[in-house]
């Protein structure tokens, strides 16, 4: 049997979703960003809710998710992602309602929202992309930036005394009495993929079941940050963010 | 002998070269071209196609979401 003929619709089995549009998108080869908006375009077509779902677009490098899934969207000011998911979650309570956040976005200038938020027990989904660094602006150090781990402003590498330890917001957020769902996953290879892909889903159902703030944080690479190939930044972020950020459900009620 | 033989199309002119396939691919089907699409990205595709097993861990962790998986059971 030859090439041509396994080539046949009726073969298929992997495809991808009609949710995903054919826009190319602007993010760097092999960058994280891409697998998780496969992965939420996905889950909105299996669950049947692309007219029933509203994104809430960040500021960074996922600025334009609107550009690429084809669902209702709206572009919130740098941080505010979670306060504008809570007005249109509490103005339509019948629509599924997700941010998708960067760690600058989230854990820096958006901290008091999210920890808000999720202390209010919003019934929003919260996707978090960590990278340890600002990305869209050229590698900045983040509040999630590693000890000793360079960036364009920590070329030597981050100094606790001078710059402060790495914050793990996602186990603060574990800790918040409004928070029903908080995880850590990755998306490096096929196997953490389906995990992920999993645990969006159970945090986009959370959200219409009144439980609370489901929150998915996914540490990610950003390879042209960290000025290395695709692959090799994978096995750093295995190497180095696991032990910091490591993977696994910190909270499931 | 295989029990399931697939195929992929991959999407070159969507493909950025990131080489991510290449790297998950269990059967050493793919690798990145010599030529280049439109963009100058070297695309990936199947340089040994008897090889593939249909297993979508390419599709999987595509992150261009470029890559189109058959597969066929060989009875």
């Amino acid at each position: 049997m030859n090439v041509t003929d396994i080539i046949n619709p009726s073969n298929l089995v992997y495809d991808k979703t009609s949710v995903m549009n054919d826009t190319p998108m602007h993010y760097c080869p092999g960058c994280s960003h891409g697998v998780v908006h496969k992965l939420i375009a996905e889950i909105i077509e299996e669950m049947d809710i692309q007219d029933k779902t509203i994104g809430i677009a960040p500021v960074g490098c996922a600025v334009f998710a609107y550009k690429y899934l084809d669902i209702d969207w709206q572009q919130a000011a740098h941080g505010r992602a979670p306060a504008l998911a809570t007005a249109i979650k509490r103005l339509l309570p019948d629509r599924y309602v997700f941010t998708y956040q960067g760690d600058g976005d989230l854990a820096a200038i958006g901290t008091a929202e999210t920890i808000h938020a999720c202390n209010r027990g919003e019934n929003i989904a919260i996707i978090f992309i960590n990278n340890g660094i600002y990305g869209m602006t050229g590698g900045q150090m983040a509040p999630t930036t590693l000890e000793g781990m360079k960036s364009s402003t920590s070329p030597h590498g981050r100094e606790i005394p001078l710059n402060g330890y790495p914050l793990n917001i996602t186990n603060l957020l574990a800790q918040m009495d409004g928070t029903c769902y908080v995880t850590r996953q990755a998306v490096h290879t096929v196997a953490s993929v389906r995990k992920c892909k999993k645990a969006i889903q159970k945090a986009f159902e959370n959200s219409m079941q009144n439980k609370g703030t489901s929150v998915v944080e996914i540490v990610s690479t950003c390879n042209s940050g960290w000025k290395m190939t695709p692959d090799e930044s994978n096995k750093w972020m295995v190497e180095n963010m696991f032990p910091e950020y490591p993977m696994g459900d910190l909270k499931n009620i | 002998m295989a029990k399931f033989k697939g195929a992929v199309v991959v999407n070159t002119e969507r493909c950025k070269g990131c080489d991510l396939c290449v790297v998950a691919c269990p059967s050493s089907v793919l690798a990145l071209s010599t030529e280049a699409n439109s963009k100058g990205f070297n695309f990936s595709h199947m340089e040994e196609p008897e090889n593939c097993i249909g297993c979508s861990a390419c599709a999987y962790v595509c992150p261009d979401a470029c890559i189109t998986v058959y597969k066929v059971k060989v009875e």
